[in-house]
């Protein structure tokens, strides 16, 4: 039976959750007051961004709430951190590292930096996604001013050495930031024990609002701002703040750690029902990033003689919602940077797919969607000259 | 991006897919690099395209603009078919994203390779012109003097 939609693309976004949603309505109507004015609304309203802060800072492990800073997405946090430590710190020296795998909001902003004098190394993932921490080690130079790794890949789902990624930079005195847009509410998140000095998280990637965003930085960490104007989060990032959706933000996210274990396993056990379902039915499949080191609703599978955008458009029609990291998705003529990192072949790369599962999705859903891809492939390889030359052994 | 409902039809409803046994001609474009390939098989008498089909890698563009150029093609001459643009192919689609006239270009080719192969097997060979695309997407090749570039939206690639 068809649902009318069946959403495997949690990772590009997540719906809003009712309690979530439930908290923040009063403050789109009856409480709409200026967080900075002294009246009544006004002081419920700076109540309501305070007792997020201490929430948040509660549930990512922070030593106190003033090390929290709401932005307006993860890609403004990501930003920055990045070019905040990188004007802050270019007397120290201008060089940064970063792995070749990272989401564009890193990538593209140190790609700005590079424009702007910096020396930018990509420290490069192994086969499964991983970095290696000694490659980070071997890579840190005296005018190293930060290092910028992702806590879990958006595509392959590949969850990386976050800790002793931590304790190379430490060792050096180098400041490291990592983007846990993809972890956050998928993986428990101590920003102590990780021992981060900058952390970037987006609320609607577990079932917060879109829209915002949030940035750890560690007490005593010395960054420049980005957006001035008013004394809005402690002078460093002006802008009224959106009390709707902070209040979202830390309440999904307070509900993701409640959350967390059931969380974990209700994904891991739908992902892991549908990689077996999948590749026991279709042949020629092969599963992309680590198996162990993985986010629990990640799936990324490349299916051989087939291209991206056709299994997309063609789940679309059965009511399946996933994504791809085939060129013809992204707009740009290369396959995903991610899949070619962890060498893929061109080939092999166009043909991939991205399910991301989430707490709405059912063993139902998954017996669906492997029925759905069983005929998809099979109809699309028997359209391939490709498959065609395979099976001729040409 | 959006396609149109021409596109889509085509891409869930093709045409004409398959191979053709005792083909007069044959013609592969594209490669697997670039996410795209077209294979197009002709069935020719008397100078006349009795028969077309193909098989296509590629994106739903790919397969809606293969589906379309074998359906252009049907019952015409040679002549008339190598007269056949990419152009003709995304008018008769309602039009392509602007990222995708490439594609459109590949099928244009996939015809030229096929009919070629039909002059090369007849001893009817006039000039190599046509040796499909050998550039890795470069958008649309643009080697070739017969394409119809829409240039004011392919700019962007």
């Amino acid at each position: 039976m068809q649902k009318q939609i069946i959403y495997l693309d949690h990772a590009a976004t997540t719906y809003v959750k009712p309690e979530v949603f439930e908290a923040m309505k009063p403050y789109f109507t009856e409480e709409y007051g200026n967080p900075s004015s002294i009246y009544s609304i006004g002081r419920s309203n700076r109540k309501a961004v305070e007792d997020a802060r201490s929430s948040v800072a509660k549930s990512i492990g922070a030593a106190e709430p003033s090390e929290i800073y709401f932005t307006g997405s993860g890609t403004e946090a990501d930003n920055w951190a990045i070019k905040g430590a990188a004007m802050a710190l270019q007397k120290k020296g201008k060089h940064i590292i970063t792995s070749n795998i990272e989401h564009p909001a890193v990538m593209a902003t140190c790609e700005f930096l590079q424009k702007q004098g910096y020396d930018i190394t990509y420290v490069k993932v192994n086969e499964e996604g991983l970095v290696n921490p000694d490659d980070v080690d071997k890579a840190i130079r005296p005018d190293t001013i930060l290092v910028t790794i992702m806590m879990a890949n958006n595509e392959i789902g590949t969850i990386q050495p976050i800790k002793e990624i931590a304790q190379v930079c430490k060792k050096h005195g180098v400041l490291f930031h990592t983007d846990a847009v993809q972890a956050a509410g998928n993986i428990p998140i101590d920003v102590k024990d990780l021992g981060v000095d900058l952390l970037s998280v987006s609320g609607h990637k577990f079932y917060g609002p879109k829209g915002t965003g949030m940035l750890y930085i560690r007490k005593g960490v010395k960054i420049e701002s980005l957006i001035h104007g008013g004394h809005q989060e402690r002078n460093r990032r002006a802008g009224t703040e959106n009390v709707p959706g902070i209040v979202g933000f830390a309440k999904a996210l307070e509900l993701a750690n409640e959350n967390m274990e059931a969380h974990y396993k209700k994904l891991k056990s739908l992902r892991d029902k549908a990689l077996k379902g999948i590749t026991e039915r279709i042949p020629y499949v092969r599963v992309n990033g680590s198996m162990e080191k993985r986010l629990p609703g990640n799936l990324n599978l490349s299916f051989r003689f087939v291209e991206g955008e056709s299994v997309l458009l063609m789940l679309d029609m059965k009511g399946i919602k996933a994504s791809s990291g085939s060129a013809c998705t992204s707009g740009s003529l290369d396959p995903s940077h991610v899949l070619l990192a962890i060498g893929l072949p061109h080939e092999i790369a166009h043909g991939s797919l991205r399910l991301s599962f989430g707490e709405i999705n059912t063993e139902e859903d998954v017996d669906y969607l492997i029925d759905s891809l069983d005929e998809i492939i099979s109809k699309l390889r028997n359209m391939s000259p490709l498959y065609e030359d395979f099976t001729k052994g040409v | 991006m959006m396609y149109s409902e021409k596109v889509m039809d085509h891409f869930l409803n093709p045409r004409n897919v398959g191979e053709i046994e005792d083909a007069d001609g044959v013609g592969q474009v594209g490669n697997a690099k670039c996410g795209d390939i077209m294979k197009m098989y002709l069935k020719i008498e008397d100078g006349i395209i009795k028969d077309a089909k193909f098989k296509t890698f590629g994106c739903g563009a790919a397969v809606a603009t293969s589906s379309m150029a074998t359906e252009l093609i049907k019952g015409k001459t040679i002549k008339e078919a190598e007269m056949i643009t990419n152009k003709a192919v995304m008018e008769a689609l309602d039009g392509l994203p602007p990222v995708k006239v490439h594609c459109s270009v590949l099928a244009e080719e996939a015809i030229a390779a096929a009919l070629q192969d039909y002059k090369r097997r007849n001893g009817l060979i006039e000039d190599d012109r046509y040796e499909g695309c050998q550039g890795c997407c470069g958008g649309c090749g643009a080697q070739d003097i017969r394409h119809e570039h829409l240039h004011d939206e392919s700019d962007d690639e």
